[in-house]
């Protein structure tokens, strides 16, 4: 591939690129993002690419694997263009008539379209789907549109024309400026504003200077920054190099988990793309601007997303946190200047330059502009990834795009932010989506974690969940995070195992008081709140578990025990056969009786006993009643008809 | 090196300009305990004990002094009932691990602290880091240094190196704040079992 050495260079290549496309040909594109892969979008491809090739059509067709668009709850997803038709649960057996039908007859196959399950309405297209319908897609939109291991189809949708335009119309002054008009917060979990950052080391006199594109995403449950590096890697890239312009940097880094091989992959590869066609190097399009980058790989510390560890570990020493009272943006990787910014506020970067502030500030509320991709998991109807404008509603999130809570369950509260964040309950659904305003609510921001929990979810084992991932994650080296969190992790062990006692609740805040105001980084200082959130909003059940050993959810299985109503129990002996604990007694014809002795509590019996009988239930805070005498276990006749 | 005029529990301390509040306060004669301090090495900010209340135009906010830099009009409290709250609360977390450590058990008469508020786990390692960064700063070894993370951390030798090493200096020994007996244990097992 030629060298592109100019900006007019680089237009006539995009619009060649263009003009060789014909608008009108078929493409299909499957997602092929970690999550549809996962579920079987390889060989969906490959299965599209055989038959496309049997039926004769190779040159009348193009298929591609794209990035995530999100909708991973039903994947593999399968957009056909330029009907933009949108099959979803794709599997290899349907290839045949997908291309049948809708290829080469122009019909849709109705089985695989979206179909709403309140009004049982089909949608056609990716638009009409409402869980896409109600988002504001202007990041995450493009992946479906992209082959994310082709530089021409980033090209082809405008890429790297804001960096041209950074590069030869304006100033890094003017860059700066309009990045800090747009008020871009950092999308990592801290909000501090990227302008600012960059004004730091942008001003500081080291001639040397760092930009980093921290992609150690790790809070479980959140993928959106896998799906943005996998699915468009040129569009963090661009905005990295506007950022290294900006602030005068000729060196950058991508730090990215290994746990993301795909990611990995498409990164490095978009890399060496970009240097081929001249985009990254010596003397970018002709400009005199040299930029180059490097992947890192992250060995597998949750910690390493904090930004002094994330560099420390860089340098090549253990990822542990460094005192941060002078910010990393003045003395940050090998002691210089280092803008380290999340890979989704990298991929704001360029939108912003090409739109100009004003149409960016036109999303969000006052303090908290643009949009915010999340990732809606837990129990939801619609699990994946969603990009919506700061400022919406939890409960517009969570019902018109997550289409609510699966199975008639009640909703019960909303955790966001991960392991640091914090759990939000119903009567706060109206909140509406922003830095501060999460904040105040005793739960923060996060990278995007959106974990939905529904009635049949303990609040404190929720709490204990965070703390039990925060034990392994937590570095070691300052005492509060290291014995605060073992402590906490202890006594709220404790209390689910039904052994928690008076106290305990005061000296989990003091010792969440001493972790917050002590602790060395951000992970110990955030580390309570999962604890200090669920206190806040749902007290009543930590009382419940200590005084009266109940739990309210039913989920401890310290605190419950499963029993058969004797009534209802019809002896259909399935739960005795399942039962994995050989814990149920019975047999034909008699009524079957959990031997407590034996119970795992692993509720398959709850599970298994049929609906219209119902005779398993959960008991929690009160005596399982005795079981009924051997000589009244015989089912009558009558009662077995 | 310009002089730094702040002012710490009320009096008014002359540093100059790079030094820690730590050693501002000692140069003026003020104690602030501290555990994993010392002189030969890079401030570590690692137990904590040193917290200090620094007030910087009107704004409080609770800093470790072995690390934070005196500024201009900086006003330090060395005690409060914050600070002390979280020296106690250490010391408890610390106790568990080496409940019989002289020098814990003299700021724990100090600081109030409970040496069986918690379930003890004799470890006796409290991460003070001592041993690790003495022999990686000063004798530029490294035979011994952290393995694993968060509560799985502990301190070990490296065998190849500490069989070379370590019997003719065991220079950390006497600097382990809870009385070397995990060094040597570490270090014996370390050499009988490479």
């Amino acid at each position: 591939m030629p060298r592109i050495n100019s900006p007019e260079e680089l237009e006539r290549f995009r619009q060649d690129t263009i003009s060789r496309r014909d608008p009108s040909k078929p493409c299909i594109s499957v997602c092929a993002g970690a999550g549809c892969l996962a579920s079987g979008a390889g060989e969906v491809i490959t299965a599209f690419r055989a038959e496309i090739e049997k039926q004769g059509l190779r040159t009348e067709v193009n298929t591609k694997g794209t990035g995530c668009p999100g909708f991973c709850e039903r994947g593999p997803v399968v957009v056909i263009y330029p009907e933009e038709i949108c099959y979803l649960q794709v599997k290899a057996e349907d290839v045949p008539e997908i291309v049948s039908r809708t290829i080469k007859e122009k019909k849709v196959v109705d089985r695989l379209l979206y179909v709403d399950p309140n009004t049982g309405e089909r949608a056609t297209h990716e638009s009409e789907i409402p869980f896409y319908k109600n988002q504001e897609r202007i990041i995450i939109g493009n992946n479906i549109k992209i082959d994310p291991k082709s530089i021409e189809d980033y090209l082809a949708i405008g890429g790297y024309s804001a960096l041209a335009k950074v590069l030869f119309q304006m100033t890094s002054e003017q860059v700066l400026s309009e990045i800090k008009k747009s008020n871009l917060r950092g999308r990592g979990g801290g909000g501090f504003p990227a302008g600012r950052k960059w004004e730091g080391s942008r001003n500081a006199p080291d001639p040397i200077k760092y930009v980093i594109v921290n992609a150690d995403e790790g809070d479980p449950g959140a993928f959106m920054d896998r799906a943005l590096l996998e699915g468009n890697p040129h569009s963090i890239l661009e905005g990295l190099m506007i950022g290294a312009f900006t602030i005068g940097s000729h060196e950058g880094y991508i730090y990215v988990r290994q746990e993301y091989p795909l990611a990995v992959e498409n990164a490095t590869l978009a890399i060496k793309q970009a240097q081929a066609y001249g985009l990254l190097g010596r003397n970018i399009l002709g400009s005199g601007f040299d930029f180059t980058v490097a992947v890192h790989q992250g060995a597998g510390a949750f910690v390493c997303g904090e930004s002094t560890a994330l560099m420390t570990a860089l340098e090549g020493r253990a990822g542990e946190p460094r005192p941060k009272y002078v910010r990393s943006n003045i003395v940050g990787l090998w002691g210089r200047p280092s803008v380290l910014n999340n890979v989704e506020t990298w991929a704001n970067v360029p939108l912003i330059i090409n739109n100009g502030a004003d149409w960016f500030t036109q999303f969000g509320t006052e303090r908290s502009k643009g949009t915010k991709i999340f990732s809606l998991v837990g129990k939801i109807t619609n699990t994946g990834l969603v990009e919506v404008p700061m400022g919406i509603t939890l409960k517009e999130i969570i019902y018109n795009i997550g289409g609510g809570i699966p199975g008639g369950k009640k909703f019960k509260a909303v955790q966001t932010g991960g392991p640091s964040g914090g759990c939000i309950p119903e009567k706060l659904l109206e909140l509406e989506v922003g830095y501060d305003e999460l904040t105040k609510a005793g739960s923060m921001m996060g990278s995007g974690g959106m974990i939905v929990m529904d009635e049949d979810t303990c609040m404190v084992d929720v709490a204990r969940y965070f703390l039990n991932f925060l034990i392994d994650e937590s570095c070691g080296k300052c005492t509060p995070c290291r014995e605060g969190i073992r402590q906490l992790l202890k006594i709220l062990t404790r209390i689910t195992e039904g052994k928690g006692s008076e106290g305990d609740i005061e000296l989990l805040e003091e010792l969440s008081e001493v972790a917050v105001d002590a602790s060395l980084c951000a992970l110990g200082k955030s580390a309570p709140n999962p604890f200090l959130s669920t206190l806040k909003y749902f007290r009543d059940e930590y009382e419940a578990h200590i005084r009266e050993k109940r739990c309210p959810a039913l989920s401890c299985k310290g605190l419950i025990a499963y029993h058969i109503d004797p009534e209802k129990c019809q002896a259909c002996t399935i739960c005795l056969k399942q039962c994995p604990a050989g814990a149920v007694i019975g047999g034909k014809n008699r009524i079957h009786v959990i031997d407590q002795e034996k119970c795992t509590k692993c509720g398959t019996c709850f599970e298994v006993c049929p609906s219209r009988f119902s005779a398993v239930e959960k008991i929690s805070g009160r005596p399982v009643p005795a079981p009924i005498p051997q000589e009244e276990r015989m089912i009558r006749k009558s009662k077995n008809k | 090196m310009n002089e730094i005029i702040l002012q710490i529990d009320g009096k008014e301390a002359k540093a100059s300009e790079g030094m820690t509040v730590l050693e501002a306060a000692r140069d003026a004669g003020i104690s602030i305990p501290t555990l994993c301090h010392h002189e030969k090495l890079e401030p570590y900010g690692g137990c904590r004990m040193c917290i200090v209340e620094a007030e910087v135009s009107g704004s409080t906010q609770l800093v470790v002094s072995c690390v934070y830099l005196v500024e201009k009009n900086l006003i330090v409290r060395t005690r409060s009932g914050k600070v002390d709250r979280i020296r106690k609360m250490i010391l408890e977390l610390m106790l568990a691990h080496a409940p019989d450590a002289f020098e814990l058990q003299a700021l724990a008469g100090e600081y109030g602290a409970d040496k069986n508020r918690f379930e003890k786990e004799a470890s006796f390692c409290i991460h003070c880091g001592l041993c690790v960064r003495y022999c990686a700063e000063v004798k530029k070894k490294n035979a011994v240094g952290f393995v694993d993370r968060g509560t799985r951390r502990e301190i070990c030798f490296v065998p190849e190196i500490a069989a070379k090493e370590c019997w003719n200096c065991k220079e950390c020994f006497p600097l382990c704040p809870t009385e070397a007996l995990q060094a040597a244990f570490v270090l014996t097992k370390a050499l009988i079992s490479p």
